[in-house]
């Protein structure tokens, strides 16, 4: 993102005359509004009762997404997964972000590597 | 019991590997075994004090903080590596054979085992603080009793200090005529694999782009969660799923590591003189 703002900045021309002044700083900062919502798609997960929520995630695919992971849980979990090629420590009560893809489409598992048998899910990118 | 052995093995498994292969390598350098008893017992205790910053850690940077501590452990760790080939490079396996018995030896092989017990200390601390949460949330699961879960993290423990050792005795095996040059040739590529994973947190953490995720998948050939799979994942970098950056970084390190090395032996070794 501050690359493309960087790209933003540089090929915006010096302005020659007020009216121009006026337009060319209404227009960078209509495009740094718009690169601060137009971000990446930001998701949230929960961890509760060692069970991730929800545990199916829909993502358009070909797009970086933005997991917002927040471990409700007394304990540590870690999110992992072979697929998605992450790994992550979230200890109790942290709320952590991971950066993923852009994925191609497709399903994408995750598991919670400290709690194996309940904590799983699914990215199905489309 | 079995669970927790099975995760403390799977995460002293790759911190053992390192330790083995570097016992291997520096096994004719004066005073190792004190350096590298230093190295394990710093990484020890970083773990305690990282494991009790976690929370802390997880939330710097938009709760990017891990990766961003991750990415800078195996950067060090990475450079003293590089830093050791070139060195190797430069002083040649004469040297490195014969280091007992150079007195003067002993100052340059004191900081070349310093910064390989360095080495040892971050990849200790990197599988350690990971271990010790690991063990404490089971504590504080209440599922399981302190008992149980000492058990279980010592045999994980035992398990994994018992690959490494088997790693290093089949290393300290390798003739001495072939032992410079597999034991660089490894370096190389434990370094270059460190690079690569240091990628990944930086992808994770959206400082670099991922570029193609996967750039190819050969997880039907290897899967890198197989044992085998992960005794190659921590010595020369397998990934049956890697990123574009991650073989990127990979490649770049070893490019710059060659070329140090060739650079530090076109030149005369400093040493051979006195």
């Amino acid at each position: 993102m501050l690359i493309r703002l960087i790209i933003i900045c540089v090929t915006l021309d010096p302005p020659s005359n007020p009216d121009t002044m006026k337009s060319t700083a209404l227009l960078a900062l209509l495009a740094m509004s718009a690169c601060a919502w137009a971000g990446d798609q930001e998701i949230a997960l929960n961890i509760r009762d060692h069970r991730f929520e929800p545990a199916e995630i829909r993502v358009p695919a070909g797009q970086k997404i933005k997991l917002v992971v927040h471990n409700q849980d007394k304990t540590p979990e870690e999110f992992e997964s072979h697929e998605l090629n992450r790994e992550k420590v979230i200890p109790a009560g942290a709320k952590v972000s991971i950066f993923v893809g852009p994925l191609a489409p497709g399903k994408y598992p995750f598991f919670g590597e400290f709690h194996e048998k309940t904590a799983k899910g699914m990215i199905v990118a489309e | 019991m079995l669970g927790s052995a099975i995760i403390v093995f799977r995460e002293t498994f790759e911190a053992a590997l390192i330790i083995g292969i570097i016992a291997a390598v520096t096994r004719s350098l004066p005073g190792r075994n004190r350096w590298l008893a230093l190295g394990v017992l710093a990484g020890i205790a970083g773990s305690g004090i990282v494991a009790s910053l976690a929370e802390w850690i997880s939330n710097l940077a938009e709760g990017t903080g891990q990766e961003i501590f991750n990415a800078g452990v195996l950067g060090i760790a990475a450079a003293m590596l590089a830093w050791h080939n070139i060195w190797m490079a430069r002083h040649g396996a004469q040297l490195a054979r014969d280091a007992r018995q150079l007195g003067l030896a002993v100052r340059e092989g004191n900081r070349e085992m310093s910064a390989l017990a360095l080495v040892i200390a971050l990849a200790v601390l990197r599988e350690g603080s990971e271990t010790a949460l690991f063990l404490y949330g089971l504590l504080a699961g209440g599922s399981q009793t302190l008992a149980d879960v000492l058990a279980g993290g010592a045999l994980g423990l035992a398990a994994g200090a018992a690959s490494g050792y088997a790693l290093y005795s089949g290393f300290v095996h390798i003739p001495a005529r072939l032992f410079f040059s597999a034991t660089s040739g490894l370096i190389l590529l434990l370094a270059s694999a460190m690079a690569s994973q240091m990628a990944r947190f930086l992808a994770q953490a959206d400082f670099v782009p991922s570029l193609a995720t996967p750039l190819w998948d050969t997880s039907w050939l290897l899967d890198d969660q197989s044992t085998l799979g992960r005794f190659l994942h921590t010595l020369v970098g397998y990934e049956a799923m890697p990123s574009g950056i991650q073989v990127l970084f990979y490649v770049a390190t070893a490019l710059l590591i060659l070329g140090g090395m060739r650079l530090a032996r076109s030149r005369p070794p400093l040493l051979a003189t006195s």
